[in-house]
């Protein structure tokens, strides 16, 4: 008999299972098999991805309340396992080059993904901790992954430290919270926060709790690793920090917040809007100087983090909704710029991170410079892109919840962010021609990164119907 | 009236034309560049050949709903129409000026300049209110990209400028729609106009809006942009720039503010109205010392929008028909005299206005055109700009008479600075020999000028036509102003009666 947890649990019952297997094979087969590997891996993804269809039945509390199966965390993770497959994709002929055993690459992004997916559907502090955990201890592993990089090794010992301070910070919230309600099931906390005033244990849990958070969704005063290690990190595990891991954390606290602490939206949303405007300024202001891409980029995802939790502090249906299209399409816009720095290879096929190599890549690569010149544009919010419409979104939110001041500050953030997004494209387009790179011989990471363009052309607007209907429907499972 | 989408393929041809023009080379791209821009022509000129003038408000509606509460929208009024007409007019010129021109990364340009036709035919087009800011804020891109790529040696900083000045202007526009929608439950521009927000919100609203169409169109002291932007940009980059563009501001105005924020309107208008005066008066002084032709008529162009605000916030028929004019008329002749600096500047390369002198000697036929339109920029009747200025400044007496006074010194400045440049550049001995030796003007060049001075006299002499379009829709306006109007000081008794019969 098949236990009944096996069906809402399949995505990542596949994942654990086939993971465990894939890293078998990697043991024996070591660097031969890391393209069959990666290969595998992929597809363990997206066969994960296709069991979150399913009937109704999937959805609802399993085991005891410790995690849901519901509408909300199938829509994170039909982002999230998509983008640890195009994680997987970008790095195909990146680690080969290196000595490095390319093949437990794919397998720990693998066993990420199923941290990931276990946050999303948290309805419990523990299992909280325990998928924050699977996808930290993965991602500390990929940001060494280049063990003999120095720089590498470096962003994987800082985000270790840190993040290993944060988890700390994280696990002494919870015990509060837990010490003073005594259930660590969302519900129950709900119930503790919702018989009149927190008392101050419970709003000292709160705030650690927040505080570990905010460190994993990188938001200001909690995002100091995030431009070392994305510049140390290995351009494809980058790329994957960017988008997958930053959506869980994302979902994460936002049904951390409307539901385990959705009576005390009063106490969390000024934490929250502190934290969003923070982190739009710092992620604008901060990116100005930058010289290397990877690090422009890593104060964009700051920047981006505080746009999405506008829509937090908003709160309500609405506002979650907002959160869950922001990220969507920031997942499209992140993962499309970082595939474009993966192409950004000197004549020998060395990686470069260097801004200034950009110049004139509009003479010389046109249909890359487009491309690129589209996440930029994208990212920045300037409409006619997509990119526009998630800050559209989320600026909505705040004005229907009567937080006008809030949007017009936030607003301001997205002409101050411009700049930095105009001066790749200024590099690009306006500046003389530098020595060009070498021709890519990916056409995979081609056709990916022109359906990431076209996903947030103006084309993307046709999606505002279906996707937003499907936001609507999730954010409502949470409520 | 046909059954096709007319003003989906207005923007649909050169969006399409814009993406092809890339996969080709030079040559290729000029004429497929000239083409859309022409076909684009024949349609505006077709839909204003069907428009009714009489009819309803909104001719050739299309309605898709996107999701989100959000309607692919579009549809015209007549003001819309005019200002549409004059895109698809000006477009095929600046293809044309960027001819021989433009010789580098040729594709490229002819694709931003037609990706711009696109949006900005959309933002005149759209009925949604969201649509309407995405055309609208579009237009950046490409206009960032044609300063910054093809623009002189300021380009960069030009381009930076211009971008980041007109987003910070918009953005404030965009919480103010979000607010609109949120509080009227409707996104559709036609709805919005006939609901009424509540006194205190038109205030902020229409700060909002003031923030975003004051930059654009643009308005003292936050025209700041506009010279460097100009100066920079290459011949065809301004002519679009003042021709067109700033026309969106103005457009912004008469479709948002008035219709939709009449107490606001109300409650600013001495803002306005002070504004618009510092406008005139200052701007043309500072014209009138500038040594680089492009500036000076970049700061007659600030001038000249004042009368634009003052005839629209008179809030009164003439004044509102006269701002509609000007708008077209400048339309017409700041494009023209962009062209004309373009004209000697391909040849001797410099703006300065010293290193000219007596081209009416061996340019007789570039003399005759130039002189055509430093009248009509000038405002003698008979050309384009005398309907216009006249109308607007009997809207703006009706409102306030210091306010005509203002302006109408802004007349006479124009005059001077106008004719001291023509005089300076056409007049005069030959200082300069390489001046002198300069050929006269091309067949090309005829052809793009002689068009715009054909349109300049037929709007001085029969500006009936451009008038008909819009008197309908500047009545609607006219009655949701009607609780509003000002009085004004210049007490008319018999007069008001007479110019009210006018009409």
């Amino acid at each position: 008999m098949i236990p009944r947890f096996t069906a809402p649990l399949a995505p990542e019952l596949i994942l654990s299972i086939g993971g465990t297997i894939l890293m078998l094979m990697a043991a024996f087969m070591g660097r031969r098999g890391s393209a069959l590997i990666s290969w595998l891996a992929v597809a363990l993804l997206l066969v994960a991805t296709a069991a979150l269809v399913g009937p109704p039945s999937h959805t609802g509390p399993v085991f005891d309340g410790m995690v849901s199966a519901d509408l909300f965390a199938s829509f994170g993770k039909a982002i999230m396992f998509p983008a640890a497959a195009v994680a997987i994709i970008a790095a195909h002929g990146w680690f080969e080059r290196g000595t490095e055993h390319a093949s437990e690459y794919a397998v720990l992004i693998v066993f990420a993904a199923v941290g990931m997916s276990v946050m999303v559907s948290a309805t419990s502090l523990v299992a909280l901790y325990v998928g924050l955990e699977l996808n930290s201890l993965a991602g500390y592993v990929l940001a060494a992954y280049r063990r003999t990089d120095e720089r590498s090794a470096e962003a994987g010992l800082k985000y270790f430290v840190l993040g290993a301070l944060a988890s700390g910070i994280l696990l002494y919230g919870i015990s509060l919270l837990y010490g003073f309600t005594g259930t660590t099931n969302f519900t129950g906390l709900a119930a503790a926060f919702g018989r009149g005033a927190p008392s101050l244990g419970l709003l000292f849990g709160l705030v650690f709790v927040l505080a570990g958070m905010a460190f994993k969704i990188s938001a200001v005063p909690f995002h100091m690793w995030t431009p070392d290690v994305y510049e140390g990190a290995p351009t494809p595990v980058t790329a994957f920090f960017a988008s997958a891991p930053k959506v869980a954390a994302v979902l994460l606290s936002t049904r951390l917040c409307l539901d385990a602490l959705g009576p005390a939206t009063d106490a969390w949303r000024q934490i929250v809007i502190f934290a969003a405007l923070a982190s739009i300024f710092l992620g604008a202001v901060a990116a100005y100087g930058q010289t290397n891409i990877k690090r422009l980029l890593a104060y964009s995802s700051i920047n981006n983090v505080g746009f999405a939790q506008i829509g937090l502090a908003a709160a309500g249906p609405q506002g979650a909704s907002s959160v869950l299209f922001y990220m969507a399409v920031y997942v499209v816009m992140t993962l499309g710029a970082f595939l474009c720095v993966l192409w950004m290879r000197d004549a020998e096929g060395r990686p470069i991170e260097d801004i200034a190599s950009l110049s004139g890549l509009a003479q010389t690569r046109p249909a890359f410079a487009a491309a690129f010149a589209i996440f930029m544009f994208s990212l920045a919010g300037i409409p006619p892109l997509f990119g526009f419409w998630p800050k559209l979104l989320v600026f909505n939110a705040a004005v229907a919840s009567g937080y006008v001041a809030l949007a017009v500050a936030a607003i301001i953030g997205t002409v101050v962010g411009a700049y930095y997004y105009l001066k790749i494209v200024k590099v690009m387009y306006m500046d003389e021609p530098a020595a060009p790179y070498a021709r890519a011989r990916e056409p995979l990471h081609g056709l990916l990164i022109l359906i990431a363009a076209i996903a947030v052309s103006p084309l993307g607007y046709l999606l505002i119907g279906p996707l937003g209907h499907l936001t609507d429907k999730a954010a409502g499972s949470i409520f | 009236m046909t059954g096709l989408p007319l003003l989906t393929l207005l923007i649909a041809i050169p969006l399409a034309a814009g993406v092809l023009c890339p996969l080709v080379k030079d040559e290729g791209a000029r004429w497929i560049a000239l083409a859309a821009t022409l076909i684009d022509l024949a349609l505006s000129i077709y839909l204003w050949a069907n428009y009714n003038p009489d009819g309803p408000q909104w001719q050739f509606q299309e309605l898709h709903p996107l999701g989100g509460g959000v309607n692919y929208a579009l549809g015209i009024d007549g003001i819309a129409l005019l200002l549409i007409v004059l895109t698809a007019f000006l477009m095929p010129i600046c293809i044309g000026a960027s001819w021989r021109s433009i010789t580098k990364r040729v594709p490229e340009y002819m694709a931003y300049f037609l990706l711009m036709e696109a949006l900005i035919m959309g933002s005149f087009a759209a009925q949604d209110l969201f649509l309407f800011y995405i055309f609208f804020e579009g237009g950046l891109i490409p206009m960032y990209l044609i300063i910054g790529v093809w623009g002189g040696a300021e380009r960069i900083k030009a381009s930076y400028k211009f971008f980041l000045y007109t987003l910070f202007g918009s953005v404030l526009m965009l919480i103010a729609m979000i607010y609109m929608a949120g509080t009227a439950h409707t996104t559709s521009i036609p709805a919005l106009m006939a609901y009424d927000f509540s006194k205190s919100a038109q205030t902020w609203l229409f700060l909002a809006f003031l923030a975003s169409f004051a930059v654009k169109l643009p308005m003292w002291p936050v025209h700041t942009w506009l010279p460097d932007a100009h100066v920079q940009a290459p011949t065809a980059g301004s002519v679009i720039l003042a021709g067109v563009l700033l026309k969106l501001g103005g457009y912004g105005f008469i479709r948002f503010s008035l219709p939709i924020f009449p107490d606001g309107s109300l409650q600013f208008l001495p803002l306005m109205f002070v504004l618009s005066g510092i406008a005139v008066v200052y701007t043309s002084l500072v014209a009138l010392v500038q040594r680089d032709m492009k500036k000076l008529i970049a700061y007659s162009s600030v001038a000249h929008m004042a009368f634009v605000t003052f005839g629209l916030f008179a809030m009164n028929r003439q004044g509102i028909e006269g701002a509609m004019l000007v708008m077209l008329g400048h339309g017409l002749v700041s494009g023209a005299l962009f062209l004309c600096v373009g004209v000697v500047y391909d040849r001797l390369h410099t703006r300065e206005i010293d290193r000219y002198g007596g081209l009416s000697d061996n340019m007789p036929g570039y003399a005759l055109l130039f002189m055509i339109f430093t009248m009509a920029s000038v405002g003698l009747p008979g050309t384009s700009n005398f309907p216009g200025e006249f109308l607007s400044l009997v809207g703006t007496y009706r409102a306030s008479s210091w306010g005509a006074i203002v302006g109408t010194t802004g007349i006479i400045l124009g005059a001077a600075y106008m004719l001291w440049l023509y005089w300076r550049i056409c007049f005069g001995t030959q200082r300069n020999a390489d001046a002198a030796a300069m050929p006269d003007l091309s067949l090309r060049e005829w052809w793009l000028l002689g068009p715009i001075a054909l349109a300049v006299f037929w709007m001085g002499i029969y500006p009936e036509s451009f008038i008909r379009p819009i008197r309908n829709d500047v009545g609607r306006i006219l009655t949701r102003l009607d609780r509003v109007t000002p009085t004004g000081d210049s007490h008319l008794t018999l007069g008001a009666m007479k110019m009210g019969a006018m009409h």
